[in-house]
């Protein structure tokens, strides 16, 4: 019966990706190029989502460092895939490091490495990140987070400084979003399925009981926020490649922000309350734009209101917490859905 | 030259301190990092940019109107957002503060615009005067005596009167508050009055230091200031004041004698953070949370 479940569980994945597939395909010869676009922006940011949620929903660490890891990743993949003849004229504040002009690789190589340099920085800041708990954490990440930022900006002799990177070779395509989407929930969600996952999840519920029973919980934090950093890294360079150009403005704390308000709609600590979370916020910011233009209400012309958007993404960010704190999924998955409704409640 | 630019930082950090204090005093009541603490700061800057340029009060009255405007919205966002999640986990409290920090924030972007706006300073604040061979603006050195002189009332009120008295029990133990008698949230409204007030002359410190207002002035000073208020030991009013006026001073030494690192000075406090919370995770005059506040 266990064995036939499991069976069940992997018909139930695979049947998934290959919807998907056949979803990123048709999406890519029938939509418009607007659509496409949307799609791309809501399959990375299920990369990106899904992450954050593996460290801030799974592993219960406040992390507000997304935005930091991202960056690292767009400007990592940028830098190796801007050509180097491209880079000669974009460099106005002063003159690039030689080396920084013979960087080139193609695209997986641009994105892995990416990756790496986000997991590896997470992986040395662990030591003093994880010193911490709760919401010291948090502050401690988002300085970490902003100090990214401002080491992106008062570097231009690699960054370009302010004025950002620019003529970023268009390679992110829905193949490419969409299929690094799918490995990214598959390798998070066997992750949380693991003997890792399960320690990430004790250390959420309660880290002294599971110090206690002899969790080491340093690496469970630790392999989660590299695996959460790795993504994100993946995540900003497939950014840096659709959006041609970054620059380190694009990734302030607005960044982590949003993902937050992802997760927490999604429900904190689901995987598919984040892929749901992603859909509803970046779908509904697009359906939402009405709001920031002038409107027509009971014959009086409202202004332009550019922000409005925010105000009500905020809003709503705080009347979940008070009235629906458990997000669309709470903490379950999708096969748990499934398994309840044909078992009537187990 | 070098007097001069402790003067300066005296100044800067002071105003560091006002805003820190708030920080410490929340966190010692609720254990909470309220986020929106320097939008409550930005709000006070305009509302005393409201006061003077649209209202045409005189500067004192601008300042008070700012005062109890920013003590009233910071007992209101505690009685909507922060209120009803006291039993909630800890994580949840401070994902409404960074709603309500956003929503102060984007709501004074979309009604009153992005564009920083020129604070009316009036004239004897400006006015350059000599002081021990040092010329500086009258601003400068009023900031660190009313800074003092506020200072020296937060601690008459937790140190000689009944409420403060409340205060200090309900960081040491909310519970048993509660069986005293005393109305727990009464107090923590309280506490938000006092730190929003504080946080007001902050911001108008802010606003007449650089004339200017804008609604996203109190993020980076905000996050400055919770800095501050830890590596002063969080929960210590006094810790909040030292940690100030350290990060202040080393914003301004250090720009004015490494012009180069000028680019690094919003850095400066997250250092320190991450070096205080490594070495000495309590602060300055640490407090161990575990067994006594204040």
């Amino acid at each position: 019966m266990n064995n036939f479940m499991i069976k069940k569980e992997q018909w139930l994945k695979i049947s998934f990706v290959v919807i998907t597939l056949w979803f990123i395909w048709f999406a890519n010869t029938h939509f418009d190029e607007y659509t496409v676009r949307i799609l791309n922006n809501i399959a990375i940011f299920i990369i990106l989502a899904v992450s954050y949620n593996l460290i801030n929903g799974v592993t219960g660490q406040f992390s507000l460092e997304p935005n930091g890891f991202v960056a690292i990743g767009a400007y990592v993949a940028a830098l190796l895939l801007v050509s180097p003849d491209a880079k000669q004229y974009q460099y106005a504040i002063v003159d690039p490091y030689p080396f920084v002009l013979t960087l080139h690789a193609n695209f997986v190589v641009a994105l892995l490495l990416g990756g790496a340099f986000a997991a590896i920085l997470a992986a040395i800041l662990s030591f003093p990140v994880f010193r911490v708990r709760g919401d010291y954490l948090a502050i401690v990440t988002l300085g970490f987070g902003f100090i990214i930022k401002i080491l992106a900006i008062n570097h231009p002799e690699v960054t370009n400084g302010s004025l950002g990177l620019n003529d970023i070779p268009e390679f992110s395509n829905l193949y490419w979003t969409g299929g690094i989407a799918i490995i990214a929930v598959i390798t998070v969600l066997n992750i949380i399925n693991s003997k890792f996952g399960r320690a990430m999840k004790a250390v959420r519920d309660d880290e002294d009981a599971a110090i206690a029973m002899g969790v080491n919980t340093f690496k469970a934090k630790t392999l989660a926020f590299c695996t959460s950093a790795f993504f994100e890294g993946v995540g900003g360079g497939l950014l840096a490649a659709l959006l041609t150009s970054i620059s380190p403005d694009l990734f302030d704390f607005f960044f982590t922000f949003q993902l937050l308000i992802i997760i927490v709609l999604g429900g904190l600590g689901s995987t598919t309350g984040a892929i749901i979370g992603t859909v509803l916020v970046m779908g509904g910011s697009e359906w939402m734009r009405f709001l920031d233009e002038p409107m027509h209400l009971f014959g009086y012309e409202t202004a332009a209101m550019p922000g409005m958007r925010m105000v009500v993404f905020s809003l709503i960010l705080i009347f979940i917490m008070l009235f629906a704190r458990e997000g669309v999924m709470g903490k379950r998955e999708l096969t748990d859905i499934l398994k309840w409704r044909k078992k009537g409640g187990k | 030259m070098f007097m001069q630019q402790m003067v300066n930082g005296f100044s800067l950090g002071s105003m560091y301190a006002l805003i820190a204090i708030g920080y410490t005093m929340v966190y010692g009541v609720l254990r909470l990092i309220n986020f929106a603490h320097g939008d409550i700061m930005m709000v006070g800057g305009f509302l005393g940019y409201f006061g003077i340029a649209v209202l045409d009060l005189p500067f004192g009255a601008a300042v008070l109107l700012a005062i109890v405007g920013s003590a009233l919205l910071g007992m209101a966002s505690d009685r909507v957002a922060y209120r009803p999640l006291r039993s909630a986990p800890k994580i949840s409290l401070l994902i409404t503060a960074i709603g309500v920090s956003f929503f102060l924030e984007n709501a004074f972007n979309v009604f009153f615009g992005g564009v920083p706006k020129a604070f009316p300073v009036p004239a004897y604040l400006e006015n350059v005067i000599d002081f021990m061979g040092l010329t500086m603006p009258v601003s400068a050195i009023l900031v660190p005596i009313i800074t003092a002189f506020l200072l020296a009332i937060i601690l008459w009120v937790l140190y000689k009167t009944k409420y403060g008295m409340a205060i200090r029990a309900l960081a040491f133990d909310v519970g048993t508050v509660n069986l005293m008698g005393i109305d727990a949230n009464r107090i923590i409204t309280l506490v938000f009055g006092m730190g929003s007030a504080l946080a007001a002359v902050g911001g108008i410190f802010w606003a007449v230091n650089y004339p200017s207002v804008e609604p996203m002035m109190g993020v980076l000073v905000g996050l400055k200031a919770f800095a501050a208020a830890v590596v002063g030991g969080i929960g210590s009013v006094g810790g909040a004041v030292l940690g100030g006026l350290i990060i202040g001073f080393t914003e301004v030494v250090v720009i004015a004698f490494f012009p180069e690192l000028g680019g690094y000075k919003d850095a400066f406090a997250f250092i320190f953070l991450i070096l205080i919370l490594l070495f000495k995770p309590t602060g300055i005059l640490g407090i161990d949370f575990e067994k006594s506040r204040f």
